[in-house]
C-alpha cells in the first residue's frame, strides 16, 4: 500500500470513529434530556420542605429519590407507613443519606470545570449546611450516631493510574460537637482474634454507631472480613465474628444486620442479607434470597431495609429480621434511606 | 510507503532514523512519533476508563469495586511473563515486533467494548486483566522498535519524546471522559465507545503508519540467531543494568504509596487527593523531553543516577518535612516527576545500548521484569513496614534503602574498559 493510500484509510476510519462516537454522545445526551422529564408509571413528587425533625403526622422515611426527572438525587420524604404517598422532594442533591435526632449526612458529588469531586455535608435539621468536608473518593456509606452527634462515612479510592485495580476504602468519623475529624479509622489499633493486627491491605468500611463512643464496623484484611467493635474514644477496633460486611445495629443494640459472603455462591452475586444475634453470635439468613450491596437499615426493631439494583437506579426492600416471611417493595427509584421520628 | 522510509538516508541497523549533520538539531524519527502517536491515542482510551470506573462501578451499577484488587498479584505475574514472552516474540524475525505490538494493542482495544456488557465486578475485573495482558505484551516490542529506529546517541530523546506523548495521552483520558459525562450526564456508555473508538484508532495508526522492518537486514534472521531468555541474560551489560533495574525498582515507593505518604504527611485535604496523581504527570510530560536529551549530552547512566537523586529528594523532603502543605507538596510532585522523565525511557535507552539488535526485545523485556518485580516487592514491603510501625519508620527504611540502591548503580553501571560498547565511557 502506498503512504497516500494508508493515510486515506486512516483518514476515512478517523472520520467513521469519531462519527460514531460523537453519536453516542449525543444518544447518551438525548437520554439524560429525557431523563429529566417524569415519565407516567414513576411515584409522583412534588418539592417542598424537607425536615429532619420530629413531626405530627408520625415518623417518616427519608431517602436519596431515583425517580428521573428535575427532582433525580434529591432527598425525598414519606410516611413511613404510607411510603407509595407523594413524595416531599428538596434539595440537597445526596449520593448517599442518612439522618438522628436532627442531624444530616450528605455525600454528595461537586461538579467542577476540569473535573467533579465529592464532599461530606452535614446537615441540620432544616437541611442547611453547617459543615462540609472534602473527600478522597467516592462516596458509599454513611451513618450518623442515634444522638446525632457522630457521623461517619466511607469512600472508595483508586490511588493508582493506568489500568490500577486496587481499590481501597477510607473510613472517617467527624464529632459535630467539637467538629474533630477522624480522617482514617486505619490508624486505630485492631485486634484481629485476640492478636493486633499489622496486614497492609487492611480495610474499614460501614460504620453502625451503638452509641457517642461505641460503634461497629467491617475490618477487611488478607483477603477476610470481620465484624469489629470501635471505640472512638480510645480508637480500638477488635473483631468480634468473620465474614461480616456493611453491619448495621438494632435499635436495641442486640443483633446486627450484615451482608454475608455465602459459600458456593456465584462471583457475580456472593452475599446475602442475615441477622447476627450478638450475645450468642447465632446467625439467622433473611427470607431475601437475592444477593445485595447495601448496609441495611432498621425500620423499626423487626423489620430491614436494604437497596436492590433496578432499571431506576435502585428499589428500596425490607423483609423481617428473623428470617421469616417474604421481601416486599417499599420504595421504588430510591436509595440510601433514614427514619426521621 | 512507510512514513520513516521516506526518511531513509542510510541502509546502517538504524535505517529509519533521519541523518542530521553536526550543529543540526537531529529529528526525531517518523517511526518514533508515529509510536508515541500510537500510545497517546491508546493512554486516552485507557484514562479514559480508568477515569470513570469507581464511579461508574458506585453510582451506576450500584456495587463495591473492592474486589478489583484481590487478584492484583496474579495479574502483575501474568503481566511479567507476558512481557518477556512480547520481548521474545518480537525478535524472531523480520516485523515481528510490530505483528506482537499490534497483538498487544488489540488485545486491549478489544477489551474496551467488552465494558459495554460487563455489569458485574469479576466480568470487569476480567475486562481490566485482558488491558494489562495486552500492555505486557505491546511494551517491549514497542520500546524495541523505537530503538531500533534511532541512532544511539539520540535515543534518550526519541525515548523522552515517546515517553512525553504517552504521557499527554494520560492527562487529556480524564478529561475527555469528564467532557463527555458533562455532555450526557450518566453516560458511562458514551465514555466506553468513545473509549473502544479511541483505541480502534490507536491501533489502525500503528498498523498503517509503523513501519514492520527497522533491522538492516530484510530477510529473517536464520533459526541459529534466534537467542532465547536465558543466553541474553549472559550479556554482561544487560545483566548489570537488569541488576540495577530491579536494585532500584526494590527502593521505588509505588506511585500509590507516594499519593498517600504526600496526602498524610502534608496535611492536605481529603480533597487534593485525586489530583496528586496530576502533579506528578505534568512534571514528567514538561521534563521527559530536556531530561533524555541531557541523557543523551551528559550520558546515560549520570541522568539515571540523577533521576534516582530526585526520588531521594522527595522522599527526603516527605521525612523531614521542611515547610507545609501545597507548596511542599508541589515540590515533592515535581521531583517525582523529575524522576520519572530522568530514568524511565534512559532506561530503555541504556538498555538499547548494551543488547544486539536481534535479541533487543527479549532484553528490554527482562530489564522492564526486573524492575516491575522490584516494584512489587517494595509494594509488599513498605505495606507490611507501613502498617507495623508507621509510615515515618517505612519512609526512612525506604530513604535509606534507596540511597544503598543509587550508591550500588553508580558502582555497576561505571565505564566498563572492556565493553567500549556502552556510551558511558565517554
Amino acid at each position: 500500500m502506498t503512504l497516500g493510500r494508508r493515510l486515506t484509510v486512516l483518514l476515512t476510519a478517523t472520520v467513521l470513529l469519531v462519527l460514531a462516537g460523537t453519536w453516542t454522545v449525543l444518544r447518551g445526551a438525548d437520554h439524560a434530556r429525557q431523563a429529566h422529564r417524569a415519565a407516567a408509571g414513576d411515584p409522583p413528587s412534588e418539592a417542598g420542605t424537607v425536615t429532619l425533625g420530629p413531626l405530627p403526622g408520625g415518623p417518616r422515611l427519608l431517602f436519596r429519590s431515583m425517580v428521573w426527572g428535575p427532582h433525580r438525587d434529591e432527598l425525598a420524604s414519606v410516611p413511613l407507613d404510607h411510603p407509595g404517598s407523594t413524595r416531599t422532594v428538596s434539595a440537597p442533591d445526596c449520593l448517599r443519606f442518612h439522618a438522628a435526632a436532627g442531624t444530616g449526612i450528605c455525600l454528595q458529588a461537586v461538579h467542577g470545570v476540569l473535573e467533579d469531586h465529592y464532599r461530606a455535608v452535614v446537615l441540620d435539621a432544616g437541611l442547611r449546611e453547617r459543615h462540609h468536608y472534602d473527600l478522597a473518593g467516592v462516596p458509599t456509606r454513611a451513618r450518623v450516631s442515634p444522638s446525632g452527634r457522630l457521623v461517619a462515612w466511607t469512600v472508595f479510592i483508586s490511588g493508582d493510574s493506568y489500568a490500577g485495580t486496587a481499590f481501597s476504602t477510607r473510613t472517617s468519623v467527624l464529632d459535630t460537637r467539637t467538629w474533630t475529624l477522624q480522617e482514617n479509622l486505619e490508624n486505630y489499633a485492631i485486634t484481629v482474634d485476640g492478636k493486633p493486627h499489622h496486614a497492609p491491605d487492611t480495610n474499614i468500611w460501614g460504620v453502625t454507631f451503638a452509641d457517642d463512643e461505641h460503634f461497629y464496623a467491617t475490618v477487611a484484611g488478607s483477603g477476610r472480613t470481620w465484624l469489629a467493635a470501635g471505640d472512638a474514644v480510645r480508637h480500638t477496633l477488635t473483631t468480634l465474628h468473620g465474614n461480616v460486611e456493611c453491619p448495621s445495629l438494632s435499635p436495641d443494640g442486640t443483633r446486627i444486620a450484615y451482608k454475608k459472603r455465602v459459600p458456593d455462591l456465584p462471583d457475580d452475586a456472593p452475599w446475602r442479607l442475615y441477622v447476627l444475634d450478638l450475645r450468642t453470635m447465632a446467625e439467622t439468613a433473611t427470607a431475601e434470597q437475592r444477593t445485595l450491596d447495601d448496609q441495611a437499615l432498621w425500620l423499626d426493631g423487626h423489620t430491614l431495609a436494604y437497596a436492590l439494583p433496578s432499571d431506576d437506579g435502585t428499589d428500596l426492600w425490607t423483609v423481617p429480621a428473623d428470617g421469616t416471611g417474604t421481601p416486599a417493595l417499599l420504595a421504588p427509584a430510591a436509595l440510601a434511606p433514614a427514619v426521621v421520628r | 510507503m512507510y512514513l520513516a522510509d521516506s526518511r531513509r538516508t542510510s541502509t546502517s541497523a538504524s535505517a529509519a532514523a533521519p541523518a542530521h549533520g553536526p550543529g543540526r538539531s537531529a529529528r526525531i524519527a517518523g517511526t518514533v512519533l508515529a509510536l508515541g502517536t500510537v500510545s497517546l491515542i491508546t493512554d486516552i482510551s485507557s484514562e479514559m476508563v480508568t477515569a470513570v470506573l469507581p464511579l461508574y462501578v458506585v453510582t451506576a451499577l450500584g456495587v463495591s469495586p473492592l474486589g478489583f484488587g484481590l487478584l492484583d498479584g496474579v495479574y502483575n505475574g501474568a503481566s511479567a511473563a507476558v512481557r518477556l514472552l512480547g520481548g521474545v516474540l518480537g525478535d524472531r524475525g523480520s516485523g515481528r515486533h510490530k505483528a506482537v505490538a499490534a497483538a498487544g494493542y488489540g488485545l486491549s482495544a478489544l477489551g474496551k467494548p467488552m465494558l459495554l456488557l460487563a455489569r458485574t465486578v469479576p466480568l470487569i475485573g476480567l475486562v481490566l486483566a485482558v488491558d494489562r495482558i495486552g500492555k505486557g505484551l505491546r511494551t517491549a516490542p514497542r520500546d524495541a522498535m523505537i530503538s531500533l529506529a534511532t541512532p544511539p546517541e539520540q535515543r534518550g530523546r526519541a525515548f523522552g519524546v515517546h515517553r512525553a506523548m504517552d504521557t499527554a495521552g494520560a492527562l487529556t483520558g480524564p478529561l475527555l471522559a469528564f467532557l463527555i459525562l458533562r455532555a450526557a450526564p450518566g453516560g458511562y456508555h458514551a465514555v466506553f465507545t468513545v473509549s473502544s473508538c479511541v483505541a480502534a484508532l490507536g491501533v489502525l495508526v500503528l498498523v498503517l503508519l509503523v513501519p514492520g522492518r527497522l533491522l538492516g537486514r530484510s530477510d529473517p534472521l536464520p533459526t541459529t540467531a534466534r537467542l532465547r531468555l536465558p543466553e541474553t541474560l549472559r550479556l554482561p551489560g544487560l545483566r548489570r543494568i537488569a541488576l540495577c533495574a530491579t536494585l532500584l525498582g526494590l527502593a521505588t515507593v509505588s506511585d500509590s504509596f507516594v499519593y498517600l505518604l504526600v496526602q498524610r504527611r502534608l496535611d492536605l485535604g481529603a480533597g487534593w487527593f485525586p489530583l496528586l496523581p496530576l502533579g506528578t504527570a505534568t512534571a514528567y510530560l514538561l521534563l521527559a523531553v530536556p531530561l533524555g536529551s541531557l541523557g543523551d549530552r551528559i550520558g546515560r547512566r549520570r541522568t539515571f543516577v540523577l533521576g534516582h537523586t530526585a526520588l531521594l529528594g522527595g522522599y527526603v523532603l516527605l521525612l523531614l518535612r521542611p515547610g507545609s502543605g501545597l507548596p511542599l507538596a508541589a515540590a515533592v510532585l515535581a521531583l517525582h516527576g523529575l524522576f520519572y522523565a530522568a530514568s524511565d525511557g534512559m532506561l530503555a535507552a541504556a538498555t538499547a545500548e548494551t543488547v544486539p539488535e536481534e535479541r533487543r526485545g527479549a532484553g528490554l523485556a527482562l530489564v522492564g521484569t526486573g524492575q516491575a518485580a522490584g516494584r512489587f516487592a517494595c509494594s509488599v514491603v513498605i505495606g507490611a513496614m507501613w502498617s507495623r510501625w508507621g509510615d515515618t519508620t517505612a519512609l526512612a527504611v525506604m530513604t535509606g534503602a534507596l540511597a544503598l540502591a543509587a550508591a550500588a548503580a553508580l558502582r555497576l553501571l561505571r565505564p566498563q574498559p572492556d565493553h567500549p560498547v556502552t556510551e558511558e565511557a565517554r
